[in-house]
This record gives C-alpha cells, sequence and structure tokens, in this order.
C-alpha cells in the first residue's frame, strides 16, 4: 500500500549511510524547509482560487475562468502580478518593522506547521506538547500585525490591528477551552498519541454532545482567530480600506495575504486533527470489513480530505453570514462562547472521568 | 427567565445562521442556476432581462407609417432634453392645415434611459429597445432621428 513513511525512513537511512550525521541532519532540515515553503506556495495558489470559484457558485456567479482551463491559473497570474509591483514604503512609516511584520506574520504561520501530521509518520517534529505548541505559536501572529498596524502611521492601519489584536487574544480563550476539552478526551498534548486515541473512532463522534458543541465553538473562534468575514474587523473593507495592510503593496501584502491562507489551512489541520482524528480512516467500532476497506485509501488523502472539508466549512461561513461589529463580536466571545465552552468543558470531564465516552 | 432567554437566545442565532447556510448551500450544489452571461461570447443567444432598456426607438409598421402625432408630450417628459420634435404643417384634403412630425431629434449620449418618454407618449409611438452596443468613436454619430425617411403618420391615429 503506497505510504509516505517508508519513503522518508529511506530518504533518511540513505542520508546517514553516505554522510555523517551533522551533515545528514543539515540535509534533512533543509528538505524539510523546502517542502514546507512549497506547500506554501501551492496552499496559497490552490486556496485563494478555491475561495474565488467557491464565493462564485454561492452567489450564482461563475468566477474566474479565462486564463488557463476553467481559470485554474488565475491565481498564478496575480500572483506573477504581486511579484512585479513595486513594494513601497510609506514616508512616515517605520521602516524597519514595516518590513519587518509581514516576514513575522509568515513565520508565526510557519512554525505552526512543526507538529501537523501529514499521514502516517509524516511529521516534521512530533513533540509531547504538540497542541500546547501550536495554540501558543499561533497568537504570536498577533504581533506581526499589530508590529505592521503600527509601523504604517496610519489610523486605519492603528484602527485595524487593535482590533484585531482584542479580537485574537479574546477568541484564543474559547478556542483554547474546545482544545482543551479534546486533549481531556485524548489524555495527552502530543499529536500522535491525540490521533492515535481516535482508533475506534472521531472524537466527534465518540464525545456525545459536548464534543460537538466544543467542535462548534472551535469552528467559530478559528474564523475569529484567522480574520476572516464574518470576524474581518481588522480589514474592515467599508470603514478601514483594508486594516492594518492599508499600507502594504506588492509582494509584501502578497505576504500578508498568503498568512491569511496558510492560516486558514493550518487551523483547519488542527481542528481535523483533534475533532476528526487527522489522517486516521473512519473506523466504525467492530465492523472489520468496512474498516478494513477505509483502511486502503491513503492517510495523507483523509488528512487533506478531511481539512479541506473544514476549510470549506470556513469558506462557507464566509459567504453566507453578515459581519459583526466590534461590541457583538465582544459580547458574542464573552457572553456566550465562553461561558459555553467553560460548562462544556465541565460536561466533557465528568464524561471522561466516568467513561461515558465510546 | 433569564436563563430561558439565553438559550432561546442561542437557539435563534443559530437556526437563524443555518437558514442563511441552506441558502448559499442550494446554489452551491447548483451550478445551473448560475445568472452569468459571458457576455462578448454568447452575444447570438444572449438573453437579456424583458425590462431592460437600451435606446428608444419609434415603431414603424410595414407601411413605413408611425403613430407620432408630433405632439412634443415627449419632449416636456424629458428631464434632460434627450428629445426634441421638429414639426411641419400637412394640408389635408379639406385644405385643412394640420401639425404633422418632421423629425424626430434623439440625443443617445444624454439619454439615461429613464423610460419617462415612452410612459408620456399618448399614442405608444415610441418604446425602448434592447439594443445596448451604443459605443462609437464620434459622439456626433450618437444625435439619431428616429422617424424613416418618407414616413408618415398612420391613419386614424389623433
Amino acid at each position: 500500500m503506497f505510504s509516505l513513511e517508508h519513503i522518508t525512513n529511506s530518504i533518511q537511512q540513505w542520508l546517514y549511510s553516505t554522510f555523517n550525521p551533522t551533515m545528514a541532519l543539515i540535509l534533512e532540515c533543509t528538505i524539510v524547509m523546502l517542502l514546507a515553503i512549497g506547500l506554501f506556495a501551492v496552499l496559497g495558489l490552490v486556496l485563494v482560487l478555491m475561495e474565488r470559484k467557491v464565493a462564485a457558485r454561492m452567489q450564482i456567479r461563475l468566477g474566474p475562468n479565462r486564463v488557463g482551463p476553467r481559470g485554474m491559473l488565475q491565481t498564478a497570474a496575480d500572483t506573477l502580478k504581486l511579484m512585479m509591483k513595486e513594494g513601497l514604503t510609506p514616508n512616515g512609516a517605520d521602516k524597519f518593522l514595516f518590513n519587518l511584520a509581514p516576514f513575522i506574520v509568515m513565520i508565526a504561520a510557519m512554525l505552526i506547521l512543526a507538529p501537523i501530521a501529514f499521514a502516517k509518520g509524516f511529521q516534521i517534529w512530533d513533540i509531547n506538547i504538540g497542541v500546547l505548541y501550536v495554540s501558543a505559536v499561533s497568537s504570536v501572529s498577533v504581533i506581526g500585525i499589530l508590529m505592521a498596524g503600527w509601523a504604517s502611521n496610519n489610523k486605519y492601519s492603528l484602527l485595524g490591528a487593535m482590533r484585531s489584536g482584542a479580537q485574537i487574544v479574546s477568541y484564543e480563550l474559547s478556542a483554547g477551552l474546545s482544545i482543551i476539552s479534546i486533549v481531556v478526551l485524548a489524555g495527552s498534548l502530543q499529536i500522535s498519541d491525540i490521533i492515535a486515541s481516535q482508533q475506534t473512532g472521531w472524537w466527534l463522534f465518540r464525545g456525545h454532545i459536548p464534543a460537538v458543541i466544543a467542535f462548534v465553538i472551535f469552528i467559530i473562534a478559528v474564523t475569529a482567530e484567522t480574520n476572516r468575514a464574518p470576524f474581518d474587523l481588522a480589514e474592515a473593507e467599508s470603514e478601514l480600506t483594508a486594516g492594518f495592510h492599508t499600507e502594504y503593496s506588492g509582494m509584501k501584502f502578497a505576504l500578508f495575504f498568503l498568512a491569511e491562507y496558510i492560516n486558514i489551512f493550518i487551523v483547519c489541520a488542527i481542528g481535523a486533527t483533534l475533532f476528526l482524528g487527522g489522517w486516521m480512516p473512519l473506523h466504525i467500532g467492530h465492523w472489520e470489513g468496512f474498516n478494513h476497506i477505509m483502511d486502503y485509501i491513503p492517510s495523507s488523502v483523509w488528512f487533506l480530505g478531511k481539512t479541506f472539508f473544514l476549510i470549506f466549512l470556513i469558506m462557507w461561513f464566509r459567504w453566507t453570514f453578515p459581519r459583526l461589529r466590534v461590541d457583538q463580536l465582544l459580547s458574542l466571545e464573552w457572553k456566550y462562547l465562553l461561558p459555553i465552552s467553560m460548562f462544556n468543558l465541565l460536561l466533557i470531564t465528568l464524561i471522561a472521568i466516568m467513561g461515558w465516552h465510546f | 427567565m433569564f436563563i430561558k432567554e439565553y438559550i432561546s437566545d442561542v437557539y435563534r442565532a443559530v437556526s437563524s445562521l443555518l437558514k442563511g447556510m441552506k441558502t448559499t448551500g442550494h446554489y452551491f450544489i447548483r451550478p445551473k442556476e448560475i445568472i452569468t452571461q459571458q457576455y462578448p461570447d454568447n452575444r447570438a443567444q444572449m438573453k437579456l432581462p424583458e425590462r431592460f432598456r437600451g435606446e428608444v426607438v419609434m415603431s414603424h409598421d410595414d407601411n413605413n407609417e408611425h403613430a407620432c402625432t408630433g405632439c412634443t408630450a415627449c419632449e416636456l417628459a424629458c428631464p434632460n432634453a434627450t428629445i426634441k420634435i421638429i414639426t411641419k404643417f400637412d394640408t389635408t384634403p379639406e385644405g385643412k392645415k394640420k401639425k404633422a412630425l418632421d423629425t424626430f431629434v434623439y440625443h443617445l449620449e444624454l439619454c439615461t434611459m429613464c423610460n419617462l418618454c415612452v410612459e408620456a407618449c399618448p399614442t405608444s409611438a415610441i418604446k425602448m429597445a434592447q439594443t445596448f452596443e451604443h459605443s462609437v468613436y464620434d459622439r456626433n454619430k450618437l444625435l439619431k432621428k428616429l422617424n424613416q425617411p418618407g414616413s408618415k403618420l398612420r391613419a386614424g391615429v389623433e
């Protein structure tokens, strides 16, 4: 059966048998880095195209259909355009921070990639505090956004950045609580352990209704954390022109844009790992025949399928729901999501202690 | 009581959001309902809405007769002086002089397609056509004469 595990293992054995250990490690890091950058480039192109196509279909339009077959090359053409454009730095801006900010946002997105398991045995770094690491590093991107807003020396940018800060800091709580509820069920912070614990069924189904509530809250909270509509107050085209990236152009703008889509992919990958079993195929209890058939689908296909399903869900939200006001945004978090998720965590803890889950 | 309100708030919010998602999901899975027309490609079989207004035309029948009496109601109704009616005096067989249309001047470049002239016309002589490819290199070409050369008033139209 096709498996990425054999490929990675054989590459590692070949590297360690050909070079000395230090050299092999450096080469491995280079390969991982190139793969990550390649993944980012491909994801950026695919997700932007997917977003535009999904948006068009939901608004009874056609969407991009001129560049390449069925508009497939539209985003590649857009990227080429962005690369050709001049990266302008405003005169009154804090030049160093202004140019640094997009890279911080991008690096924060890259760092979260480390503990994600893309397929069986295909994971960059399986640390024992994987989930904690993810929720810690994901809030680093707010520093980049605040930096961009501050350094632009523009009131729109600063307002957008402050809103984004308030939003990310408050929604991190309920996202964290819903992550914790799965950690309570799985009994481990390590990503590979969490996936292994879903061997007999995904936590979304095994944890009864509290797990479903945790999943819904997680999806709402990550939509807010990635600054997407209906929570796109940080950009707010109508009142803040483009929020924190008003002053950015060319490739620096493209980095912000790319980071937004990479973040969507990453939070959906985390959601798929925690609630939908990561690369684990769909197993139903003791139906041996059914489980065996499901095992024939490669684990990478399972992971990407689940992740793209969640991404589609988030896009569906974006093109359906009206935008919230700032006060509504904060009251949704502090008056509704946080109390509900705290109560929900209590219920899940009870379920985990009493062993009521399947 | 408070708890009841809180829960019903959440319930109503979720159900109304799901209703919206149902609508967009409905459109997502039915590509046949897409209303975009790929205009220059489908010029031959393009479907315009019934009420689309492209320009004012005067309808002539087979005998090259129109229904315009030259009453200038359309000229008065026009908010931006798009129409100019030039009248003449015809002599009837009985030897009486009668006012008739000489030239119906229509400035397409000034027209906003508001349809007021068509509504004002007492004899339904003019109507809105669906042609819309009006771009030309010289604005003088947009000055149009709506009555065809040699046309006359249809008998019986007062």
